[in-house]
């Protein structure tokens, strides 16, 4: 799906506001949940500015939920793409 | 016309001969061996490498890369040897010997020999399309026949992999389940069949390995892996651990001991069309906790029902995670060290995400704050 914004915490501020059902369960109280990996193109972004890290026009988000074999938490895993124009809304890949 | 005889009475005039007692004070000399592959596996001098003549010219500079090298040339008698020595010399080696009298002389002089380990010719049979390989050939077939991979899970991931596992000639597998199979197993859990319904899957995947490859020793655990079990488990010697657990208790109980034991472990996850696959080993890359360094609080799990999985996903993170297991033991490749391998099943995507090992991980970091085992609560015992 696709999502708008700059930076990671512009790009899940939209996502939220969009998918209800995606809660607190990646975002919360201004941070990254600890169970929940954030890459922009490929790079895990604690490694890199948090929340502040910049999305380029384009760019390959992933939010990656820990998954253990049957079990998974939360259920709302999967990637998102910057969106060109940025005022676009979601929709499935 | 030269004859042979002529041919090699000069080619000795022009090299450098060494008999036994002179090449053996030669210090840090290079032994090569350079008779054919049936005459070597009646035994060989212990130092020496084998490089056939016939494929002398293409492979010494991967053997011998140093051409200032003392190298030491040996045949059953010392004329192939010589001529061997000419060509080495003519590739620009510059310290080359033949050995005189050759093997022959060698073993008739009771000096010390190695009889190398083959494969029968059974053996040689079912595994010629590994032995075929270059990278794996008879050396690494012995090497994973001598290999011992446990199996978390003989389940859906642990299915194909105990198959291909085995099938690959891996010398013992040790697998750990607790459950029995079920009807709804059977979508995904090829291990199993309806002729073991109600069995346990230690033992249901034992007969199926067994029918599958006789070579294969299968060690069974019908246990719940715990805290308490784990380093009994784990002392019976492991090379490798295929991770297919489906909970996340076991994940981190499993990390944290193949921290602690030193074993290189390859994780797989997988949910409804997405898997997950990489190689977590000790000291040289990240651990399970350097990706999610505690587990999600049961609040946040969804319900099982919520669960699922498509049939063949497992087959198919389950063959990635063998293709693993198989290259660590076997020395070659590059593992999925530091890579995390994401496969989309709906869109037919693979991606990679760099997973980096972190100083402040709680258990592989520079300052530890886990130092034994923690029994985290399931939160959802069913849905594998």
């Amino acid at each position: 799906m696709h999502a708008s914004g700059t930076t990671v915490r512009e790009l899940l501020e939209d996502l939220g506001s969009r998918l209800p059902a995606l809660g607190t369960k990646v975002y919360a109280e201004g941070e990254i949940q600890p169970f929940v990996n954030v890459y922009v193109d490929g790079e895990d972004v604690r490694t890199r500015d948090g929340l502040e890290t910049p999305v380029r026009e384009g760019a390959s988000v992933i939010l990656l939920p820990a998954m253990a074999g049957g079990s998974i938490t939360p259920p709302t895993g999967g990637r998102s793409r910057a969106a060109q124009p940025p005022s676009a809304t979601a929709w499935p890949r | 016309m030269t004859t042979y005889r002529e041919l090699l009475e000069q080619t000795k005039a022009e090299i450098s001969e060494l008999d036994a007692r002179a090449a053996q004070e030669l210090p840090d000399a290079v032994w090569i061996d350079v008779r054919e592959a049936d005459e070597w596996q009646e035994g060989h001098i212990p130092a020496a490498r084998h490089v056939p003549r016939g494929f002398l010219e293409s492979r010494i500079e991967t053997t011998v890369p140093d051409k200032s090298a003392e190298v030491v040339l040996y045949c059953a008698a010392g004329n192939r040897s010589a001529f061997a020595a000419k060509t080495l010399e003519e590739l620009g080696y510059t310290r080359v010997h033949s050995l005189i009298g050759g093997f022959t002389d060698w073993k008739r002089n009771g000096l010390e020999i190695t009889l190398p380990r083959v494969l029968t010719p059974e053996k040689r049979t079912r595994y010629s399309r590994h032995i075929l390989i270059p990278e794996i050939g008879e050396e690494g077939q012995l090497k994973l026949l001598d290999s011992r991979i446990l199996l978390i899970g003989a389940g859906g991931l642990g299915s194909p992999a105990s198959l291909y596992l085995a099938a690959a000639g891996v010398g013992t597998l040790g697998i750990i389940d607790a459950d029995i199979v079920d009807e709804t197993n059977l979508q995904r859990q090829i291990a199993h069949s309806l002729n073991t319904l109600g069995e346990p899957k230690v033992d249901s995947a034992k007969r199926t390995i067994q029918a599958l490859n006789p070579d294969v020793e299968v060690k069974t655990y019908r246990e719940r892996l715990t805290s308490e079990n784990i380093d009994r488990i784990l002392a019976d010697g492991w090379d490798v651990i295929v991770d297919g657990a489906d909970n996340f208790p076991t994940r981190y109980l499993v990390n944290d001991a193949s921290i602690w034991h030193d074993i290189p472990v390859v994780h797989g996850s997988i949910y409804r069309f997405e898997g997950q696959v990489t190689v977590f080993k000790p000291k040289e890359g990240p651990c399970y906790r350097c990706l999610f360094p505690e587990p999600p609080p049961p609040e946040l799990a969804p319900s099982c029902s919520e669960g699922g999985v498509l049939g063949v996903l497992p087959g198919i993170v389950g063959s990635l995670q063998t293709n693993e297991a198989l290259k660590l033991a076997l020395g070659v490749g590059e593992p999925l060290i530091g890579r995390l391998l994401l496969f989309d099943a709906l869109a037919t995507d693979f991606s990679e995400v760099r997973i980096e090992r972190r100083h402040d991980c709680p258990v592989c970091g520079d300052d530890p704050t886990i130092t034994e085992y923690i029994d985290y609560v399931e939160f959802c015992t069913a849905g594998r």
